[in-house]
């Protein structure tokens, strides 16, 4: 037992940053459900969760290229075409809506793939080939959707917003007031999803020999290469991966608000944010080091500072300001190390 | 053909080849002119001119941009800044109209400066930081609004007068291009931001002072971010919410395009120049082509994504 705990101080200590940002959601999630009216209520966490979905996978998607010292620029994009493509297919019978999801999922893995082939084989710097095949994502979105609108399935969206409860209820599985099932049956189903794809995906791949070499290449991708490692396939598979997430995030983007848009600002403001919630989470911008886990606490950071807004009487027009400065002074706070430092030489790694 | 192409210095090549490309557009968007209507006004000097006038714009925050690119380090605070001084320089008008505009610029470049090189915040994130914050301060003080204050007639004049034929906002982006080549070219500072985007380390060693070499960069792009916006505010006779936001990535690409290395350390002016004028020339013939914007932005990134791949290729990790 006493050598659990040891491990998992140990564990702490190696991962500061994401113990922290653990901490500071918790912090401020407790705090806004004191300040509620109704907090620590399903229906609070239930609006909360849905909120939070697009952003996360958004998040997660941007962690894997920034493991590998690089930088996606095109995952607000790629969520926003995967958003419209969901917005034209998923509707119909039960099989169409099924194989509506599985082709948007499989659009934005391709996009990935694509961004993957083009930074590895084609040699470009991986943050500047894709801001440009972001521009790409968001020509298709808008051949697909030139204007705002959709049609997806009404039941899918009533029950994939709500509670447990709810989605039993509206496919008639078994009886949702069963004793059994009432302890789970407040739980909001957008926060099942994140776990399931997003920790359910990231956790394995993480534990594989792909997985493994993203981080070496984050760390040092010549001592990775020296080791043979597979560079080219990590690389392909980190984008590929990325395009995953990103399409996750506009599948249930589209799901929620029953519609696509094609918005280039909406997709720009996914991307910054996703970089923000990174970093947030403890990965370095410099790779090697985090998780989509940290990414997936970082997103939700940014979120339930946003729903103060709602419950304490702030000016909205001092909402951005407010928003702008918990950012700035969020990552001033990695400066700490800085002053620590003895050797300034090793500020320039 | 193959053995002059093979010729051309590595640094010569993204220059000869965007220019070349420059051309074909202009031949391209000739032919469909003359199908269609009949006509050729690609190569009238009118119509050059006035594309030059609106491509200044642009040609200035990239000519910041580019410092802060040669330093392996990007000013993504471009977008409020350009705003919040046009802002602040209509609002204050009168003759401390452009001093104030550039005063907003200086301060946010010593912001960004102070941030990436004292507190090591990466660049990506704290200038990221530093443009929300300035969204902020915009919103806060417009009441979300744009705002009534008119360009003084000092920034009309500027940004949409013409002189001896040639619309002043090219005097203006020449004028900024002659301050650039002079710093880059022929001073130490400017000697001294190639060293640190190579190695910051290395320049360390040497001497030279790269923490301010650092924030001096980020003070250029924030002062060419704000020159921008005043010009664009005499352009447009007032300044609006989100005036800056259509600049920010076309002046990074029109850097990379121009082949100045996105890590840092390489790059000519003289091809951030080319690449600026590729990209507005090629916006203005798919919009006399009618061209929708979904095509627009396919051709947009797989003009980029093609050009970078002739000639902007990194190294292979093993020879």
């Amino acid at each position: 037992m006493s050598s659990k705990l040891a491990n998992l101080a140990s564990s702490i200590r190696q991962n500061r940053a994401f113990a922290g940002a653990v901490l500071m959601l918790l912090a401020l999630f407790v705090l806004y459900n004191i300040l509620h009216p109704r907090g620590f209520s399903s229906a609070v966490l239930i609006q909360n969760a849905n909120e939070s979905v697009a952003i996360v996978f958004v998040a997660m998607a941007q962690t894997i290229p920034v493991l590998l010292g690089g930088l996606d620029l095109s995952v607000g994009a790629v969520m926003t075409l995967s958003a419209c493509i969901a917005s034209v297919l998923v509707n119909g019978s039960p099989l169409q809506i099924i194989m509506g999801m599985v082709a948007t999922l499989l659009a934005g893995t391709a996009f990935g793939f694509c961004n993957g082939l083009i930074v590895v084989y084609g040699r470009l710097q991986p943050i500047i080939a894709t801001l440009a095949t972001g521009a790409i994502a968001m020509g298709l979105a808008l051949f697909i959707r030139p204007k705002p609108g959709g049609d997806v399935d009404g039941d899918l969206n009533w029950a994939v917003t709500n509670s447990l409860w709810d989605f039993v209820d509206t496919y008639g599985f078994f009886d949702p007031d069963a004793a059994w099932f009432a302890p789970v049956a407040w739980i909001p189903v957008p926060l099942l999803i994140i776990l399931v794809f997003g920790a359910g995906v990231w956790l394995p791949f993480r534990r594989t020999v792909i997985g493994r070499t993203i981080y070496a290449i984050g760390s040092a991708e010549g001592a990775a290469y020296m080791s043979g490692l597979p560079i080219n396939r990590a690389k392909i598979a980190a984008f590929t991966l990325a395009g995953f997430f990103a399409a996750c995030g506009g599948l249930y983007l589209a799901i929620q608000t029953a519609s696509g848009n094609a918005d280039i600002t909406q997709a720009g403001a996914y991307t910054l944010n996703s970089i923000a919630a990174v970093v947030l989470g403890g990965t370095s911008l410099l790779g090697g080091v985090g998780g989509a886990l940290g990414s997936l606490i970082g997103a939700l950071i940014l979120r339930v500072i946003s729903f103060y807004f709602r419950i304490l009487s702030i000016d909205p027009l001092l909402q951005p300001l407010v928003e702008g400065l918990v950012l700035l002074a969020a990552v001033s706070l990695g400066a700490v190390r800085v002053f620590r430092i003895k050797n300034r030489l090793d500020l320039f790694r | 053909m193959t053995s002059a192409f093979s010729r051309l210095r590595p640094d010569d090549k993204p220059v000869v080849i965007s220019a070349a490309f420059i051309v074909l557009i202009l031949i391209l968007g000739t032919v469909y002119t003359l199908a269609t209507q009949g006509t050729a006004p690609l190569f009238s000097p009118n119509y050059l001119l006035q594309q030059l006038q609106t491509g200044a714009f642009l040609g200035i925050v990239a000519a910041g941009m580019m410092m802060v690119i040669l330093l392996g380090h990007i000013d993504l605070s471009v977008p409020w800044t350009l705003t919040a001084a046009a802002m602040m320089a209509t609002a204050v008008g009168g003759d401390m109209a452009l001093p104030t505009g550039i005063a907003v610029g200086v301060a946010v470049g010593l912001i960004n400066g102070l941030g990436v090189a004292y507190l090591r915040i990466p660049s990506m994130i704290f200038t990221l930081g530093v443009d929300s914050v300035m969204r902020g301060l915009m919103v806060w003080h417009t009441g979300g609004f744009a705002p009534q204050d008119q360009a003084t007639p000092l920034m009309r004049f500027l940004a949409a007068e013409k002189l001896l034929g040639i619309p002043v906002a090219i005097f203006v982006w020449l004028f900024v291009s002659v301050v650039i080549v002079t710093i880059l070219g022929r001073t130490a500072f400017g000697r001294s931001i190639y060293a640190t985007g190579n190695r910051e380390a290395a320049a360390y060693l040497s001497g030279i002072r790269t923490r301010w070499v650092i924030v001096g960069a980020f003070v250029i792009s924030g002062v060419c971010a704000a020159i921008a916006g005043i010009l664009l505010a005499g352009y447009s006779t007032k300044a609006y919410q989100g005036m800056g936001n259509a600049f920010l990535l076309p002046a990074i690409a029109a850097v990379v395009i121009g082949g100045t290395r996105i890590l840092g350390g390489r790059g000519r002016y003289v091809g951030t120049v080319v690449g600026v004028t590729l990209i507005v020339l090629l916006n203005s013939v798919l919009s006399i082509m009618q061209m929708p914007e979904a095509g627009r932005q396919v051709i947009y990134g797989t003009v980029i994504v093609g050009m970078l791949l002739v000639y902007g290729r990194d190294k292979q990790l093993t020879a």
